[in-house]
């Protein structure tokens, strides 16, 4: 037994965060803000260099079969660093798209080129976890009409999959015709998220009408986890950042670290923190491991790491006084997207209503 | 991350469910062992000891002890805890003497003392309480005042401790005293070995808000022990007591009697009605019942990492310390969940009529002593901070005469 990575999940993990820090010193994260797509190129590059799309991919189609407990450690590192990257989309989400309801064609297809990193996925799956105000997909035929709000990632893909209610699900060329989308301007920039507008777009349909409500919902769960596992990474960046801000920084003579205030609000952060690592760990296990569980798993992992997240962005950007207010000292990014992944896929009520569901606690 | 035990550890939980199976109708349940608040019956006497002999207590306590004398397997302790929680059968008796005196005496003791006092302690033979406490000694537990001298070949103790638990029906204390009033305040304690019934104690029970006495005040005037009843040296008490408070966090903090405490909310949430509807079916507290279950996943897979961390010799101290804080608030809420959900009715305790199955007004009026008992959690906080986060320990200050602090 072994709670924890393997050697070899250690190394991915070192491999990984090491190239996402050198990539992401503070001033680079501005800038790739500033643009505000939620793509920056070069990382991107180097994290398909290191393997990292192919990770849930069977090695038939260019993958390395390991899991998603190996992804869930790759979002993690993504969440510490704010990498801009389209990873949870096109290496998570899409890939169990298609090996779910996926036809053999598509698999061989758009699979292979994930693991050689030919392709960018949006994913948009509000229909299944949520609509807000006139959203909405109509599928006619193969030609898909509406509005998809909030698509992940989908600014910059090459590809988009939409969940068209909670048991249909299509792919659509980003370049097609009758397809427009813009930019959602929310408050984390280094998020590409999309409006996705359709008149009469020509799409594929991943399995029949009506037969991927089973994906849809492994889509969910997986998204769930690996949100939670970014949150997760961002969140504890931010308490040993003010962990460091507070030994360093002296008011009445004294490090502000040595206020018991402070220190009982970095107390609060890690005793709250620690738990959701554990969970998510364990979520992502079950997962690959223990599917009848995971489910439950993903939504308790993604609505406690946000409730925790959020204190933890609270008290972090607190300790760092009014510099912690400034974008000098460049916390919000972080605070941010953990902000906008609280959000993303049900929030913390939300998913704690699928939980109950889930328990048979709902009439 | 593999969670799957090995072909031996399952075949080894096998073994546990056979035997659960065949006594389970005679075996006491968790609650009729933990819950006592007096010496263990001989009902309770003889289950801890089919227990020793089958290794599910006890385990890895040397034979020449009186213990089972396994081998060091925390996966096995882990699948004992599961199957008997499963089954409702007690793991068996807990206690100040059995989860903190057997493993320092076994850590620190002499030979004498381990065969003396290891055998008769475990087998619920020799009850055992805790004296630390005292009014002007708490959080500050080195600053204690109670005091020992030796005379010949005994020291004379007098002094007073407080809120020493189940004093009035211990066989035993292990009790902390300043046997040097030179030395500075951490290096002039003992740790010593008390008969209770030696003339000079007096315990008076102290009502608690639960409206039990389940903890005393304890008076010693002239009260004569062998100066062979210390373990370890004179003056290195505070150092064996560490070696003890270690193991009293791990008691307090168990996310398993939590996980218990919740299966009960969620049923009681299912049969409580208000207007004729459950309170399941109320959103607001069914939201309240997610996010504490949430956190009870959070705690309870955080243990089992502990667990697997320590198996590979990496275990963080202040991973132990975030549980016993996080659990005691967690309990709390748990009960005040319960009570909430009953509206007026949660307030009955004691035997009322309409009062449900368990008694939540008492849980939670119990479940203070969790965030008080072995350390305040903000004892707690101040630990982990520093510990866990290598933040400063707290100033020393100097007070000047109105008792404020000199700049
Ligand atoms: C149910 C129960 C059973 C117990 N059983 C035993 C027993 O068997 N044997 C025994 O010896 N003792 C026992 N105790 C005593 C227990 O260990 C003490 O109550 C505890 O250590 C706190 O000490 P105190 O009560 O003197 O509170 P104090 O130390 O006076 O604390 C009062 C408040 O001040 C805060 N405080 C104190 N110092 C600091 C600081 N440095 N930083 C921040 N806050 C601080 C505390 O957190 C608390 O909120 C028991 C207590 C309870 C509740």
């Amino acid at each position: 037994m072994n709670f924890g990575l393997s050697d070899e999940q250690g190394l991915l993990q070192d491999a990984i965060r090491g190239f996402l820090e050198e990539q992401t010193p503070l001033d680079s994260i501005r800038e790739f803000a500033a643009d505000g797509n939620g793509l920056q190129a070069e990382i991107w590059q180097g994290l398909i260099e290191l393997g990292a799309t192919g990770v849930i991919i069977p090695e038939q189609f260019g993958g390395s079969a390991l899991g998603m407990f190996d992804a869930t450690v790759i979002m993690e590192a993504i969440g510490r660093t704010v990498a801009p990257v389209p990873y949870i989309s096109t290496a998570v989400l899409a890939p169990i798209a298609l090996l779910g309801s996926g036809s053999d064609a598509q698999q061989q297809d758009w699979l292979n080129k994930i693991s050689a990193g030919d392709v960018m996925f949006g994913v948009g799956l509000t229909e299944a976890t949520g609509v807000r105000r006139d959203a909405g997909l109509k599928l006619v035929g193969s030609k898909l009409s509406g509005k998809a709000l909030f698509v992940i990632d989908g600014l910059k893909a090459d590809q988009l999959i939409l969940a068209v209610g909670s048991d249909t699900l299509v792919m659509v060329d980003a370049n097609a015709m009758g397809l427009t989308r813009n930019r959602l301007n929310v408050s984390d920039k280094t998020r590409g998220m999309a409006e996705v507008l359709l008149d009469q777009a020509d799409c594929e349909l991943i399995g029949a009408a009506g037969s991927a409500a089973q994906t849809i919902s492994k889509m969910i769960d997986a998204g769930r986890i690996g949100l939670a596992a970014e949150s997760f990474g961002a969140a504890e960046i931010l308490l040993y950042r003010a962990r460091d801000y507070a030994l360093e920084r002296n008011q009445f003579e004294r490090p502000i670290g040595s206020f018991q205030s402070i220190k009982h609000l970095c107390a609060e952060m890690i005793s709250d923190l620690e738990p959701c690592r554990s969970l998510i760990w364990y979520a992502a296990y079950a997962y690959d491991e223990l599917p009848e569980e995971a489910s439950l798993m993903a939504c308790h992992a993604k609505a406690n790491t946000q409730e925790v997240g959020k204190m933890v962005a609270r008290s972090a950007t607190e300790i760092h006084g009014g510099m912690g207010f400034t974008d000098l000292m460049g916390l919000h990014y972080w605070l941010k997207r953990i902000e906008l992944n609280r959000q993303l896929l049900g929030g913390p009520e939300a998913t704690r209503e699928a939980a109950a569901r889930l328990q048979g606690l709902v009439a | 991350m593999d969670l799957k035990f090995s072909e031996e550890h399952e075949g080894f939980r096998k073994q546990v469910q056979a035997f659960l199976k065949e006594h389970k109708a005679t075996a006491p349940t968790m609650k009729a062992v933990n819950g006592t608040s007096a010496a263990p019956t001989p009902e309770v006497k003889r289950w801890q000891k089919i227990l020793i002999e089958n290794g599910y207590t006890a385990r890895t306590i040397p034979k020449e002890y009186g213990g089972y004398g396994g081998e060091a397997d925390l996966i096995k302790g882990l699948i004992i805890q599961e199957e008997f929680i499963a089954a409702d059968v007690s793991t068996g008796l807990t206690g100040q003497g059995i989860s903190m005196l057997v493993p320092t005496l076994l850590e620190l003791g002499t030979e004498e003392q381990k065969q003396k006092w290891v055998g008769p302690t475990i087998r619920g033979e020799v009850v055992w309480c805790q004296g630390y406490s005292e009014p002007g000694a708490g959080s500050d537990l080195a600053s204690l005042k109670t005091k020992a001298v030796v005379e010949g070949d005994q020291f004379v103790i007098n002094g007073q401790k407080i809120w020493t638990s189940s004093a009035h029906f211990s066989d035993m204390c292990f009790i902390l005293v300043r046997t040097e009033p030179d030395a500075p305040k951490h290096h002039g304690i003992s740790y010593l070995l008390m008969p209770m019934t030696t003339p000079g104690i007096e315990v008076r029970p102290l009502v608690t808000i639960t409206g039990d006495a389940m903890f005393n005040e304890m008076f010693l005037t002239d009260v004569k022990i062998g100066v062979d009843q210390i373990v370890d040296q004179r003056g290195k008490g505070w150092m064996v007591a560490n070696a003890t408070l270690k193991h009293e966090r791990g008691m307090i903090g168990n996310p398993a009697q939590t996980e218990a405490n919740l299966n009960a909310l969620m049923k009681l949430m299912k049969a409580e009605t208000c207007d004729g509807i459950r309170a399941v079916d109320m959103p607001v507290y069914r939201d309240r019942l997610m996010r504490l279950q949430g956190r009870l996943l959070g705690l309870k897979l955080h243990s089992l990492r502990l667990l697997s961390d320590d198996l590979n010799g990496k275990a963080p101290d202040h991973g132990g310390l975030i549980v016993k804080y996080s659990s005691a608030y967690l309990n709390h809420e748990v009960y005040s969940l319960g009570i909430d959900v009953m509206g007026e009715l949660g307030t009955l305790y004691n035997g009322d009529a309409y009062q449900s199955e368990l008694d939540w007004q008492k849980m939670y009026l119990g479940s203070f002593a969790g965030i008080i008992g072995g350390g305040t959690a903000q004892i707690q906080k101040n630990v982990i901070s520093e510990r866990g986060l290598g933040m400063p320990r707290e100033p020393r200050v100097t007070l000047d005469n109105k008792g404020w602090a000199m700049m």
